[in-house]
């Protein structure tokens, strides 16, 4: 008899010597002799966490109930990695050019460095890896429960399900170990690599040992097993192609997007070249695995008793037949299938849960230092710790809630549906360049509330998230909604049916999305690049205009690659640039590297977002957008899109042309304005010079002349001060710097001041008004309006010629606005001056008659925009005509 | 000095000033304001030397400068310019359109008769 103590030894010893042999692996590569740690074989048997607890054991217990259909769950990965080749190397070949961290990661950057995309993708691979974290905790629990069931007087339930506690706390130690020591992912884990090699040759010995058993030990040979099959009631075992087809395709598209497989895949993948190798080899071994399910089913179903769970018959038929080291051998096969797929996922979960949802929050929550300040590593990796923990955590509640009950096999397909959702996005993204960030967007929601509604919340269980009525007659009896029958089609098998609707309708709303929509231009340019991975892999492209110094990028680089990496990499590009020093410059190249380096760490549109910060310009020139348009290889496709691009780019550059324009004008009107002031200044002060030395002279001169001329110099100096009030007042205005002592009053009571400060009550100008029409409330400065008013009314009796001046003013108020408007009866101003009177130094009448530099109009145009209102000549009138336009004080009061 | 000025200058209180400093210190002065009439006050009048502003109602100084220069007979009459403005690109602009001298505005009495003084003694050596 196995004692349990023996088991729990065994155990930790073989723990012990996973963290063995990873820290040497470690060691090793630290050391720069990687060696064999990166060869093929590696590589290939590190593909294997694909055969999880699940294939261990519940092939067996699948092969039991529904003969050799477990083989679909091989055929999908075999087909994928024989006849998909090139999606997998393609995968690979981004993967690596991309520095990409996690298959959130790639979708994300795919569409233009999406955080939503990335985050999306994140929660739906959590919620689909945590039944499946679940089932290894539960396969645990019940191969450790078989021998516990072996020994009397064990106290057995505590000790079993604390088991599943216990392996999910060590799991969760060990990754953090070895999975979190180092940041750049691209440096990769050869420790966890290696050690989950190590546990894949030992699954593979455990199972074929007990294969060989069961045919030379239990059988009596090949011959005698093949009768054994032929009797057994498997042989009645019946095709059903629906599911075949179903399983088969849902295997292929699981390999490629299980979070775990992308990360040993892709992430962890050390050389390009080892697909090759891979590519032949991982069928080989899955074929070796599922060479002795069938037998071991079969004899396990004619030497068990009845009703023994056929999902631990690879522990139980050895145990029955008293073979307890070989039991003991399949235990430690069991137990790492079950560790090296936790460890991984973990891992590959944790990276992107850090990565696509806690980073982008912490950098949100410290807009613009978040990269300058703070240690981004400490984050980085403590976030990822958490998050390792967290997954684990999830996997063991889920195991607790469900409580174990389902066949194996049937939690690893729920999960299996749930992260296929990822792969329209995925696929599509790749090879099709059309594919948008919306459409990924659409289809991936979409499939994946449909995979929660018809498959996620029924693995519950009827009652328990999802009512039993609603699964027998859909939600408020609507029966063609109801989760396993969707649109009234029934007799599915549940996971086809969910896998069949959730990614029909994924694809339909992924491809309607990306024909509907236009993709931003990082977008198209990610997009281009990704398709065209083999075409153009290291060209440099990207960062223009904006600026960045190379200090604080390289302070930003230590911060998140470490200071020796930083430097290295920064000295590297000096020399590459071919200078002396410590800093490159900031070329668009070398940006586009350090972000490369940079995602490596922190994911795409992290490092993208944080080196936005800095740089603070647009990623995307028009040369990029001309290239993406040049090598594109469905020129038809585009021919549209592409012309409605360029009228963009015609029209951009006619605004960019027009605001040269714009600028050169300013620059000449500048000029224009100080020569203008140095005449208004110099012309006042040439006077007072010339009259003040004759006075000084003591010229023999009359007491008219002498009085005239002090006259002279003091109205001089007079026009010079005003010239100086005006000049400072408006460029107060200009600034926006005026400071506005607004208050309620009325119209009329302005408009009195204005009359009166004019001196037009006992002028010559005779003033036409209607006071009942001007009784309107405004809130406003009075004092600039008065300002704008006064001007207008002594720019009237300045320049009215009429024999007999008359000004007349218009009141009309509604809608919120009133419009004051001033019309004398002189001539009026000439059609082409009407446009220049509001600008500075527009005098139209030589200055003796206007006694002012010009600024007038000018200072009213500005006092009225900083009134929110509006001063303008009003045409057509006759005589001169100004409209005020400014908010009554109901429609001030509504804002 | 017993010359004739004439004074082509808009600005009635500048124009009033230097009638008054150029009489004092002896010369005949005539005066006009108008851009558009100067070629003309120039044949009637026949000055010797001629005091011309830059920025007239009308028609610039400069341009009245020009046409002085194209016409033989006065192609060599004395111009003494006088600007506001008073940037480098006037001064270039007063040489290149044939000014015999500038001055920026505001100057000195003295400054005034002696520039007068000087291109009428040029002129006399000549």
């Amino acid at each position: 008899m196995l004692s349990l103590h023996l088991l729990l030894a065994v155990c930790l010893l073989y723990v012990g010597l996973l963290f063995l042999v990873a820290w040497a692996a470690e060691k090793r590569a630290s050391r720069g002799q990687a060696g064999w740690l990166r060869s093929p074989a590696v590589y290939t048997l590190s593909l294997s966490i694909y055969c999880t607890a699940w294939t261990f054991y519940g092939a067996v217990g699948y092969a039991a109930r529904s003969g050799l259909e477990f083989m679909t769950i091989y055929l999908g990965p075999t087909l994928v990695m024989v006849g998909w080749w090139g999606v997998v190397r393609k995968l690979v070949r981004i993967g690596r050019s991309q520095r990409i961290t996690s298959i959130a990661d790639l979708v994300s950057s795919r569409y233009g460095k999406s955080n939503l995309l990335g985050a999306l993708v994140t929660v739906l691979a959590v919620l689909g890896s945590t039944p499946y974290i679940a089932l290894q905790l539960q396969s645990v629990t019940l191969s450790v429960s078989v021998f516990a069931a072996e020994e009397p007087g064990f106290m057995r339930a505590p000790e079993t399900s604390g088991s599943a506690l216990w392996v999910a706390a060590g799991l969760t130690l060990f990754t953090i170990v070895f999975g979190t020591r180092k940041l750049d992912v691209n440096e990769r884990h050869h420790g966890i690599v290696t050690a989950i090699a190590l546990e894949a040759v030992v699954k593979l010995v455990a199972l074929l040992a007990v294969g060989v058993f069961v045919v030379w030990g239990v059988a009596g040979g090949v011959a005698p097993m093949f009768d054994m099959i032929d009797t057994s009631r498997l042989a009645e075992w019946q095709v059903r192609p629906s599911r075949w087809i179903g399983y088969t395709l849902l295997a292929g598209v699981a390999f490629l997007t299980l979070p775990r497989m992308f990360q040993v895949l892709v992430v962890e993948n050390p050389d390009e070249r080892h697909l090759a190798t891979a590519s032949w080899a991982f069928p080989l071994y899955l074929m070796a695995m599922s060479l002795f399910v069938l037998p071991i089913a079969v004899a396990g179903l004619a030497v068990m008793p009845a009703g023994s769970n056929p999902d631990l018959f690879v522990l139980t038929v050895p145990l029955a037949q008293g073979r307890e080291g070989l039991a003991l051998l399949a235990f430690l096969g069991g137990f790492s299938s079950a560790t090296s797929m936790v460890i991984v996922a973990a891992i590959a979960l944790a990276t992107m849960v850090s990565n696509n949802i806690v980073l982008p929050i912490w950098l949100s929550t410290r807009s613009g230092g978040g990269v300058r300040s703070g240690d981004v590593r400490e984050v980085v990796l403590a976030s990822r710790r958490l998050s390792i923990g967290a997954v684990l955590a999830l996997g063991y509640a889920y195991y607790r809630v469900t409580g174990g009950g389902e066949a194996l096999a049937a939690i690893g397909l729920i999960s299996f549906v749930g992260v296929a959702q990822v792969a329209p996005a995925l696929v599509g993204g790749v090879f099709w360049r059309g594919a948008t960030r919306i459409g990924a967007v659409a289809g991936l929601l979409a499939g994946f509330l449909v995979w929660v509604y018809t498959l996620f919340l029924p693995s519950f269980g009827e009652g328990v998230l999802i009512p039993a009525v609603m699964l027998a007659e859909g939600p408020w009896g609507i029966g063609w909604l109801r989760p396993r029958a969707l649109f009234g089609i029934e007799g599915l098998d549940p996971v086809v049916h969910a896998m069949f609707w959730s990614l029909s309708i994924n694809i339909c709303l992924f491809l309607a999305g990306s024909i509907l929509t236009f993709p931003k231009p990082l977008e198209r340019l990610q997009g281009a690049t990704f398709v065209n991975v083999f075409r153009h892999a290291a060209e440099p492209r990207g960062w223009s205009g904006g600026s960045a110094e190379a200090e604080d990028l390289l302070m930003m680089a230590q911060r998140i690659l470490g200071s020796a990496e930083a430097q290295a990499l920064f000295s590297r590009e000096v020399a590459r640039q071919g200078r002396v020093g410590f800093l490159p410059d900031p070329t668009p190249a070398f940006l586009e590297r350090l972000e490369r380096e940079l995602a490596g760490s922190v994911g795409a549109a992290t490092a993208h977002a944080m080196l936005g910060q800095i740089i603070g310009g647009s990623s995307v020139s028009v040369e990029d957008l001309m290239r993406v348009a040049d090598e594109t290889a469905q020129i038809m496709e585009y021919s549209a899109q592409l012309e409605a691009k360029s009228s963009e780019l015609e029209r951009t550059a006619r605004q960019l042309r027009d605001a040269n324009e714009k600028l050169t004008a300013l620059s000449h009107q500048k000029d224009a304005f100080l020569s203008q002031i140095s005449h208004e200044l110099r012309t006042p002060m040439t006077s007072i010079r010339a009259f003040s030395e004759i006075l000084r002279d003591g010229a023999e001169l009359g007491e008219a002349d002498r009085l005239r001329y002090t006259g002279v110099i003091h109205d001089e100096a007079v026009r010079l001060t005003r010239l100086l009030d005006d000049l400072l007042d408006l460029s107060v205005l200009e600034n926006g710097q005026v400071m506005l002592n607004v208050a309620d009053t009325t119209l009329r009571r302005v408009i009195d001041r204005a009359v009166s400060a004019a001196g037009l009550e006992a002028g010559r100008v005779r003033l036409r008004r209607d006071l009942a029409s001007e009784a309107v409330a405004i809130r406003t400065d009075p004092d600039r309006l008065a300002q704008v008013f006064i001007n207008v009314l002594s720019n009237a009796a300045k320049y009215c010629e009429a024999p007999r001046p008359e000004l007349a003013v218009h009141v009309r108020s509604g809608q919120g606005q009133v419009t004051v408007d001033f019309i004398d009866n002189g001539r009026g101003i000439p059609r082409e001056a009407q446009n220049l009177i509001f600008e500075k130094f527009s005098r139209l009448t030589d200055q003796r008659a206007a006694g002012g530099a010009g600024l007038g109009l000018a200072i009213c145009r500005e006092i009225m925009a900083n009134l929110g209102g509006d001063i303008a000549y009003l045409p057509g009138q006759g005589g001169a005509a100004f409209r005020v336009t400014l908010a009554t004080a109901r429609a001030q009061a509504a804002e | 000095m017993g010359g004739t000025v004439l004074l082509i200058e808009d600005e009635p209180n500048i124009m009033e000033a230097m009638r008054f400093i150029l009489s004092r210190d002896g010369w005949h002065v005539h005066c006009h304001s108008d851009g558009a009439t100067a070629l003309d006050a120039v044949r009637q009048r026949d000055p010797d030397v001629v005091v011309l502003d830059v920025m007239l109602p009308n028609r610039s100084g400069y341009d009245i400068l020009r046409d002085l220069r194209g016409d033989p007979a006065t192609a060599a009459l004395p111009v003494l310019m006088l600007t506001a403005r008073g940037q480098k690109r006037d001064r270039e602009m007063a040489e290149r359109h044939g000014a015999s001298l500038f001055m920026t505005k505001p100057f000195s009495n003295a400054e005034v008769l002696d520039s007068l003084r000087h291109l009428l003694g040029r002129e006399g050596a000549a």
